[in-house]
């Protein structure tokens, strides 16, 4: 065709970007890749190998190593042999070297780029401007961190050996937001990268050779999901850092349950884009081309679910229509293509299925008249509209080009239709108005809203989810806690196993004759409750006289505790004033009856402990009065002109397991922090002194903490435990007891992944302020929102 | 190749193609997804359309950033974009020193804006490129119909009190009576941007309805002053008033503004041009002028209508560059792509 008829025709024309330095790149490596390990390239124990593809025409690019359990061990090993050397360094020094990373990663900036869409098959724009430049600024933005890691965190060890493991849609990002943060607080690494794509994972390899990083600190084992099972369940591992399905991560909470390997999840999503009738539509058009026919729309924060209100419904369908007929689908390295190939035909088969499914619950659906190419995996960007939240489509994720749509009436049903999900990672919503999108933002569950703008990300804003989305933070100050812990409590030693608390054989006739005239019952929804057993518990002291009868709590107990949290609306929307003046109250009353409260507790810990217990506890609930105002998020400065504010959000209802040792100080300083912040609470006391109860029930009453903001339900753990680990309808659970506790309440948190956070089984000297209270615990009782907002007229 | 006989026509094709789509559309000056669409011909002011306007500055400026890079044209068709360009561009010479020798050279160019040689090695003889219009001060209207007598290449006049478009009403209406008199094609008028600040959007319906009275068949073109007038939101605003008012055309800037046609700018009334469309039926224009230099922005420019508006809008009929120094750039870029050299910019005549 001529230039005349290309003036004609004025189409685009291809523009292919050249991957001949790539090629060039796999040829030098024979096509053929081992795992790199502690520095150098290690064969596969096994001598396994398997094909990486292009999924934009289907041919193969290169050998990569199976990684095997051996394989595995070897990079486990070479991590703990360079872990010691690593963290003795000075911060200045590892910040050199990551920011030696972050520019290698600049200056091979076109290779990675052009691997990354070769072995995943997303457009060459989006891994040239938006993935390699995100990986450089999270180098950067961590080698900032290293240099003052000393100033910031005196306090604070890294883990030691870290497995992470990353998933196929962004894999040279993942592997940065995840080596970045592991490195600059001083943590050595074993990464395995996804099986669709670990050629960039090998590149990176190569670039710590070249920036000189010493051996063993950072391992790359390839492989499939048995590779990661290996790196899972390695013994020497202190950390897994996970980003992937919400059912591989369920399935590593179990796995690691026994275990003290601490965990960081980032899961799947189904995420709300919400349009109001007052947004920009065009704007909100734009929005979701870049929410869900970013990368395929295989992207865990793909706003893959509209939301519409009613008036505007039909013209915005219009409009999408309208823009999904531009969108350009073909060879990912062309530069003028909008939407790339599927990772792999796996993927690519179950994005079809879905679809039908959605076509068979009802929806419809259109796609625009785009030829797909006739090899390679493509999917055409997709819209089912007539969804019902009752659709699989609504509710499940398709990490695919498709958008259900749904139409909501008000912003009160907008906002329950958004949290109507078990996921909780991000969230859109569009309107001119700051009063209805703020307002909107503040009651999504969601760990990222963008408000009038979609898919944001940097290295300065955490990023992780809410609910079944997982939890841990990815980036920023947050995101560098979940690579290291207080230096006390990593030296902490065990607390011993407690005696067998197999509860005694209940004998109705041995039972309901209390010795003294005292009567211990639960406390749930601001009311004392009997139990619905009918029966109570024996307590004993140290010397096994019967000191009195608690109410011996049951599952139903639980279950009724924990729909009075639930329902205690009013304390997560008080004012953190207000709570502030409530927990002053209470430490007013606690000294009011302090003598009294000490006699008491004094049967069961003797009369100094007791005293001190309760003096100190009035400490710890001024502590938190005066925190609960105090404990603000932070406004980032992403390199936009946006403000991204991060709110510390209450986690929401949270199961406490008290320690046994110290009855009252203990449940104080668990339960405080977390009311302090907002949450509400449904606490099982001390089993060793169960009567505590009565005191801090009658506490309560007469401080006006408002009724189901904390819930008592005495009892046996070995019973209680269960029930409240494994309700779906608690966010979060802390437990603090030995080994063997600790590990059950992790196991049995995998139902709906709440957030589990324990002692892990190490003792803790509750009798000192400096590691028994402040921001390490309020931390564990806030989750990080971050609300993007841009601004500009 | 084609052969000389099969591309004989290309360049009418290229203007016809669109408007024979539909034999029962023929009167259609433009299509958009598929709708045939009439020439603006105005409707009453609708002042809560004006009022509805909903613009997100910053969902703007990520579109176009996102735009530029999301579009490409390489090699021939990198070439073909640019000739598109040049056929859109309305060569412009609006400056105190002008004079009739200087208007006469810029004329000259416009019947040729490409030399022989380079047209010769690109095989484009038979489009016969040549740019959209000339646009002058009303001084020169007469001097230029005469120097480009012949060539098809439109006169346009800048009118109205241009570019600040203070002087009284009557004064501006009759100016642009003495340019249609003296046969320019086209009249590029400006607002009074007071009445945009002021929310005064009857009075600048008037005023536009007055003007476009004024220019009989000629074309309007509709000044906003974006550079004046500076939000998103006022921009738009104005935008839907000079259409419905019955511009011809909207245009960004006189040019003479501390900043003229962006991108983000262009965005909105490209917008507003799509849904005016799909109200009413109505075809309007757009004209982007001052600050576009570079053979790079034009092709940004050119992808961004095809992207919002479609094929249509890469017409000159609907869409134009207010440039002086574009073609310069686009010469270069053209010669490097026949001979694989960089080029010189005195290797090209001036205008």
């Amino acid at each position: 065709m001529s230039i005349a008829e290309k003036f004609v025709s004025m189409e685009y024309g291809p523009a292919p970007e050249d991957p001949k330095e790539a090629q060039a790149w796999l040829e030098r490596h024979s096509r053929k890749f081992n795992h790199f390990i502690g520095g150098q390239w290690l064969a596969p124990a096994a001598g396994e190998y398997f094909d990486t593809i292009d999924p934009s025409n289907g041919e193969k690019l290169a050998s990569v190593a199976q990684g095997s359990a051996a394989d595995i061990d070897a990079a486990v090993r070479a991590a703990r042999a360079g872990s010691p050397k690593w963290r003795a360094l000075t911060p200045h020094v590892r910040a050199r070297y990551l920011y030696n990373l972050a520019r290698l990663v600049q200056k091979h900036s076109r290779l990675l780029a052009v691997l990354e869409t070769m072995d995943n098959g997303k457009p060459i724009r989006e891994s040239r401007d938006i993935d390699i430049p995100l990986v450089a600024r999270h180098f950067y933005y961590h080698a900032g961190w290293a240099q003052l890691l000393g100033q910031e965190f005196p306090d604070y060890e890294p883990y030691g050996v870290v497995g992470q493991i990353i998933p196929w849609n962004f894999p040279l990002l993942m592997l940065a937001w995840k080596i970045a943060p592991a490195l600059a607080t001083g943590n050595t690494v074993v990464l395995k990268p996804a099986e669709f794509t670990p050629l960039t994972a090998l590149a990176f390899a190569g670039l710590c050779q070249e920036a000189g990083i010493p051996a063993g600190v950072v391992n790359i084992v390839t492989g499939d999901g048995s590779t990661g099972e290996s790196l899972v369940k390695n013994s020497e591992i202190d950390k897994i850092a996970f980003t992937g399905s919400t059912e591989v991560g369920r399935a590593i909470r179990g796995a690691t349950a026994a275990s003290h390997k601490r965990l960081s999840l980032e899961l799947g999503g189904k995420s709300p884009f919400i349009v109001f009738d007052d947004a920009d539509l065009d704007g909100a058009v734009e929005g979701l081309v870049d929410g869900i026919w970013f990368n395929q729309g295989q992207v865990c924060c793909a706003g893959s679910r509209l939301l519409m209100q009613e008036s505007i419904a039909e013209v915005l369908i219009s409009k999408i229509r309208d823009r999904m007929n531009t969108l350009r689908l073909g060879p990912p390295l062309d530069k003028a293509i909008d939407v790339g190939a599927i990772v792999a035909r796996v993927q690519l088969e179950r994005i079809q299925r879905m679809v039908a499914q959605g076509v068979a619950d009802g929806a419809t659906c259109w796609q625009p008249q785009i030829t797909l190419p006739s090899r390679g995996f493509y999917f055409p960007p997709t819209i089912l509209s007539n969804v019902h939240p009752t659709s699989i489509v609504a509710q499940q994720e398709i990490f695919g080009p498709v958008l259900a749509a749904m139409t909501f009436r008000t912003p009160r049903e907008a906002v329950e239709l958004a949290n109507n999900t078990v996921y909780g990672l991000a969230s859109c919503v569009w309107s001119e108005s700051i009063n209805v999108a703020l307002h909107v933002a503040a009651q999504l569950k969601a760990g990222v809203v963008w408000v009038n703008c979609t898919n944001l990300f940097d290295a300065a804003c955490g990023f992780g989810g809410y609910r079944e989305s997982g939890y841990g933070r990815e980036g920023g100050r947050e995101g560098l806690l979940e690579y290291m812990e207080p230096k006390w409590f990593k030296h902490a030693p065990k607390l011993a196993a407690a005696r067998p608390t197999v509860p005694p054989s209940q004998d109705p006739a041995d039972s309901g004759t209390p010795s003294i005239d005292r009567t211990v019952k639960l406390y749930i929804g601001g009311k004392q409750a009997r139990p619905d057993s009918g029966y109570s518990m024996e307590v004993r002291s140290p010397d096994g006289a019967l000191l009195g009868e608690a109410s011996l709590g049951n599952r139903k107990d639980i279950r009724n505790a924990v729909e009075a949290a639930r329902k205690a609306e009013s304390w997560p929307k008080a004012t953190a004033h207000n709570r502030a003046q409530v927990l002053y109250y209470c430490a007013e009353n606690l000294a009011v009856r302090q003598n009294e409260i000490a006699s008491r507790l004094a049967s069961a810990v003797g009369e100094q402990q007791a005293k001190r217990e309760v003096a100190s506890g009035i400490e710890r609930i001024f502590s938190y009065a005066a925190w609960a105002d105090k404990f603000d998020g932070a406004v980032h400065n992403p390199p936009f002109r946006n403000i991204a504010i991060a709110m510390n959000e209450p986690v929401g209802t949270v199961g406490v397991i008290c320690p046994s040792e110290t009855p009252l100080l203990g449940f104080l300083s668990l339960v405080l922090p977390l009311i302090a912040v907002g949450n509400t609470v449904i606490a099982v006391p001390s089993e060793k002194f169960p009567l505590i109860a009565s005191d801090l029930y009658q506490l309560f009453d007469t401080s006006d903490l408002p009724g189901g903001a904390v819930n008592i339900v005495t009892g046996y753990v070995s019973q209680l435990l269960k029930p409240l680990a494994e309700h779906d309808d608690v966010d979060a659970i802390w437990c603090y007891g030995d080994e063997a506790t600790v590990a059950s309440a992790k196991a049995m948190s995998t139902g709906n992944l709440k957030q589990v956070w324990t002692n892990e089984g190490r003792t803790i000297d509750w009798f000192d302020s400096k590691v028994a209270e402040g921001r390490w615990f309020l931390e564990h009782a806030t989750q990080v929102k971050n609300i993007w907002v841009p601004y500009g007229e | 190749m084609v052969s000389d006989h099969d591309s004989s026509k290309l360049a009418q094709r290229a203007d016809a193609k669109i408007a024979t789509r539909d034999r029962g559309a023929s009167a259609a000056c433009a299509w958009l997804q598929g709708r045939p669409l009439l020439p603006n011909s105005g409707i009453p002011l609708d002042l809560n359309w004006v009022r509805e306007v909903r613009v997100n500055t910053s969902a703007v400026e990520r579109r176009t950033q996102s735009q530029v890079a999301r579009r490409t044209v390489k090699k021939d068709w990198q070439a073909a974009w640019l000739l598109r360009a040049i056929s859109c561009m309305d060569l412009t010479t609006l400056s105190g020193d002008d004079t009739e020798e200087r208007v006469r050279r810029l004329c000259a160019k416009a019947r040729q804006p490409i030399q022989h040689e380079l047209v010769e090695k690109l095989g484009i003889e038979q489009l016969g490129i040549k740019v959209a219009a000339v646009c002058v001060y009303h001084t020169f209207v007469e001097t230029a119909l005469n120097a480009l007598e012949g060539s098809g290449v439109h006169v346009a006049a800048v009118s109205t009190g241009f570019p600040a478009g203070l002087s009284p009403l009557a004064e501006r209406v009759s100016e642009i009576g003495r340019s249609v008199e003296a046969g320019a094609h086209e009249i590029d008028v400006v607002i009074t941007r007071a009445y945009v600040f002021g929310g005064q959007w009857q009075a600048l319906y008037d005023e536009i309805a007055a003007f476009k009275q004024a220019c009989g068949g000629a074309h309007m073109k509709v000044i906003l002053g974006t550079g004046d007038l500076l939000t998103l939101r006022n921009i738009a605003r104005a935008s839907f008033v000079a259409m419905m008012a019955g511009a011809d055309f909207i245009k960004t800037s006189t040019g003479k503004e501390a900043t003229n046609a962006t991108l983000p700018v262009s965005l909105v009334m490209v917008r507003a041009i799509r849904e005016y469309a799909q109200q009413t039926g109505m075809a309007v224009g757009f004209k982007p002028a001052g600050g576009i230099r570079t053979a790079k922005q034009s092709i940004d420019w050119l992808a961004m209508m095809k992207e919002e508006l479609g094929d249509s809008w890469l017409r000159a009929e609907m869409f134009r560059f207010g440039a002086s120094g574009l073609l310069g750039d686009i010469e270069r870029q053209l010669e490097h792509h026949a001979t694989g050299r960089y080029s010189a910019e005195y290797r090209h005549p001036i205008a």
